[in-house]
């Protein structure tokens, strides 16, 4: 019977081409194929931009900036911002307190902000989204466990659980994105177990099932690309908060320890001058603004580009 | 295929021989409990005990309204849920006991069709990688011949062959189907359980599919479970039907003695519910109406699950459970008073 099984012969003509075009097709989907899809979307485009200029500024932060990051200057201490009167071109956006330029504080803050920004976020993505998937698509015990686990932590003020690691462990750059990283994941836990109970009813995992495929490959094939733009969602926001958490820790005098810098903590220094000079914290604060709101432009882009719904539009 | 035309329609030659797959007893009960702390546990019987028997080559279509059973029986047997008690005997070997490995082996040759064709392909993928992933799955071929086996697959179910690097979002409910179909034929099955296969379809698209479904069994020699809501779905493709009341079989008969004696009250109620286009006919005919709601699968009734709905019912079928058994050669039935012309019985119309 099974050799019955066999199909009739294929005809001739269709199937040795069809897999050509296939290749072509496939060379295609490459870094041109994105850029076009990316100038096709003005949101994207205007995100990409300055993401990609935040970087660039954050790797070459040395060769940018005019001043050295603790460069002090006594003779010129809370000079403002250069069109402002009695500012000076030399220091375009004003120094602070110490005298220290705030635009090259800046340039070199944007290291550090976004390391912390972007690697708490992996860190706590990686482990919200491993802790969702299981936990959403095996149930039972694995799933109680977690969710329980999930509450404990959301029961917990957030500030308050991160000062604690941060006092135990040294504060540091390295503890900071631990620290956020660790009280965050039950963010991504919650939401991608939702996401996972409702594509793990869909046909297609059924239909997977029936087929054989492991469960593993279940997850990998069929369900993390089905929750990945909800992950897209929340990252990019995440990123934004991050950004602003580590901003208030540095505030509290537990997150960056100087000499280092960051936007936060330049945010938190300028405080006690905001009635007075308004520069020392404004262009930090515009910064952390503008970075977020680049990073949420392309994360919406990201997200639509993902749904395959949506492309040839 | 002349060996597969005169099993089927020399019923008693085909018995000697071992079915594909037999079911014997299969129940499904649900926990509905509802809450940690209850407890009195509460079931649904969605399969409560059902006895039957697949012949290679044939089609069974099991009927029956929404929540009967049917499209859990579906599952059970391609074992996408565990049954609670029961055996799945296909090809000699019980289903229900395999585990782990042996399980997934055993599914190259039970495939299974889905009611919906838009959820049932992974809108992330592609036409070549749905139709790939079974193959892939069990690695039965790589490379070039991959390749061929899939566009080999696509053209038997009539897809053209640029369709491979499409996403499902791009095709219609019956061009969707039919990928559906190509998948399922990928691995070679046995036997092929189709959950409602057209139900989701336009009307026109749906004679369609089932010509398709018709063609690849004759060609590929396969084994169909057909599942469908509707007598007139089943009609043109069965050769035995079997139609499902609450979670148990409550007639099996071959297609021809289903549609011209049927002997369970329920079957006849379904065959006069058809709408038939003629209207004099229509009018003239008379149908039994089944009074009522199907009861809950949670607290079914005692003795003949149908004896709520039953025109004929008396003190008898609310006691006691009718056996399901042969009453005329090759006719199931699970009635205390089957219909034989003979009490209550109404005359088929046409």
């Amino acid at each position: 019977m099974s050799q019955q099984v066999t199909p009739e012969p294929v005809p001739e003509p269709q199937g040795p081409a069809a897999p050509d075009s296939m290749k072509k097709h496939q060379k295609k989907s490459s870094f041109v194929r994105w850029m076009k899809l990316l100038l096709k979307s003005k949101t994207g485009t205007v995100g990409f931009l300055i993401v990609m200029v935040v970087f660039i500024v954050g790797i070459f932060s040395d060769q940018i900036a005019p001043f050295g990051v603790n460069e002090q200057n006594y003779a010129n201490m809370l000079v403002p911002p250069a069109w402002q009167e009695g500012g000076s071109s030399e220091h375009f956006l004003g120094t602070d307190n110490l005298g220290r330029d705030i635009l090259s504080r800046i340039i070199y803050g944007t290291t550090i902000s976004l390391l912390v920004g972007i690697f708490s976020v992996v860190v706590a993505g990686i482990l919200g989204m491993a802790a969702g998937l299981f936990a959403g698509y095996y149930g039972g015990w694995i799933d109680t466990v977690t969710m329980r686990m999930v509450d404990a932590f959301l029961s917990i003020p957030n500030i308050l659980f991160i000062l604690v690691i941060l006092t135990v462990l040294n504060p540091g750059i390295m503890t900071l994105i631990f620290a956020i990283g660790v009280t965050n994941w039950v963010i991504y836990a919650r939401l991608i177990r939702g996401e996972v109970l409702s594509v793990k009813e869909r046909e297609y995992v059924k239909a997977a099932r029936s087929i054989g495929t492991k469960n593993l490959t279940i997850i990998r094939r069929h369900v993390l690309p089905n929750v990945f733009s909800t992950f897209i969602v929340i990252s990019t926001l995440s990123v934004a908060t991050t950004i602003i958490l580590e901003a208030s820790l540095s505030f509290l005098g537990m997150g960056v320890q100087p000499p280092d810098v960051s936007w936060g903590y330049m945010l938190a220094d300028g405080r006690d001058y905001l009635a007075t000079n308004w520069w020392l914290a404004t262009f930090p604060g515009l910064a952390i603004t503008i970075t977020v709101l680049g990073i949420i432009f392309l994360g919406d882009w990201l997200r639509d580009v993902l749904d395959p719904r949506s492309q040839g539009r | 295929m002349n060996k597969v035309k005169t099993e089927t329609n020399n019923p008693r030659k085909a018995e000697v021989e071992q079915p594909l797959l037999e079911i014997r007893g299969l129940k499904k009960h649900f926990d509905v409990t509802g809450g940690w702390f209850k407890k009195n546990k509460e079931y649904l019987r969605a399969v409560d005990g059902i006895d039957l028997k697949v012949k290679r080559g044939e089609t069974l279509g099991i009927v029956g309204e929404s929540g009967c059973g049917k499209s859990t029986t579906g599952n059970l047997i391609v074992r996408l849920l565990e049954p609670t008690e029961g055996e799945i005997i296909f090809e000699g070997e019980n289903l229900a006991e395999l585990t782990g490995e042996e399980l997934r082996q055993k599914r190259k040759d039970i495939q299974m069709i889905f009611q919906d064709p838009f959820s049932s392909l992974n809108p992330r993928m592609r036409v070549f990688e749905l139709i790939a992933e079974p193959l892939r799955t069990h690695q039965t071929h790589k490379g070039d011949e991959l390749k061929k086996r899939v566009f080999e697959l696509m053209d038997v179910v009539g897809l053209s062959p640029e369709f491979a690097q499409r996403f499902p979002h791009e095709f219609s409910g019956g061009q969707r189907q039919r990928i559906g179909i190509a998948r399922a034929l990928a691995l070679n099955p046995k036997l092929l359980v189709c959950d409602e296969p057209v139900s989701a379809l336009d009307v026109s698209i749906q004679s369609q599919i089932l010509n398709l479904l018709k063609r690849l069994q004759e060609q590929f020699n396969l084994t169909l479970v057909f599942i469908a809501h509707g007598l007139p779905a089943v009609k043109h493709i069965s050769d035995r039907i079997a139609v499902m009341y609450l979670g148990k079989v409550v007639e099996l008969t071959t297609r021809e003695k289903l549609f011209a004696h049927p002997m369970h009250p329920y079957t006849e109620g379904l065959l006069t519910a058809v709408p038939v286009p003629d209207p004099e006919v229509r009018d003239t005919r008379e149908r039994v109406v089944l009074k009522g709601d199907i009861p809950s699968p949670v607290n079914p009734p005692s003795g003949c699950s149908f004896h709520t709905r039953c025109p004929f019912a008396d003190e008898k079928c609310k006691q006691d459970t009718p056996e399901f058994k042969e009453l005329k050669p090759d006719h199931f039935v699970a009635c205390h008073y089957p219909l034989e012309g003979g009490k209550g019985t109404i005359q088929n119309p046409s």
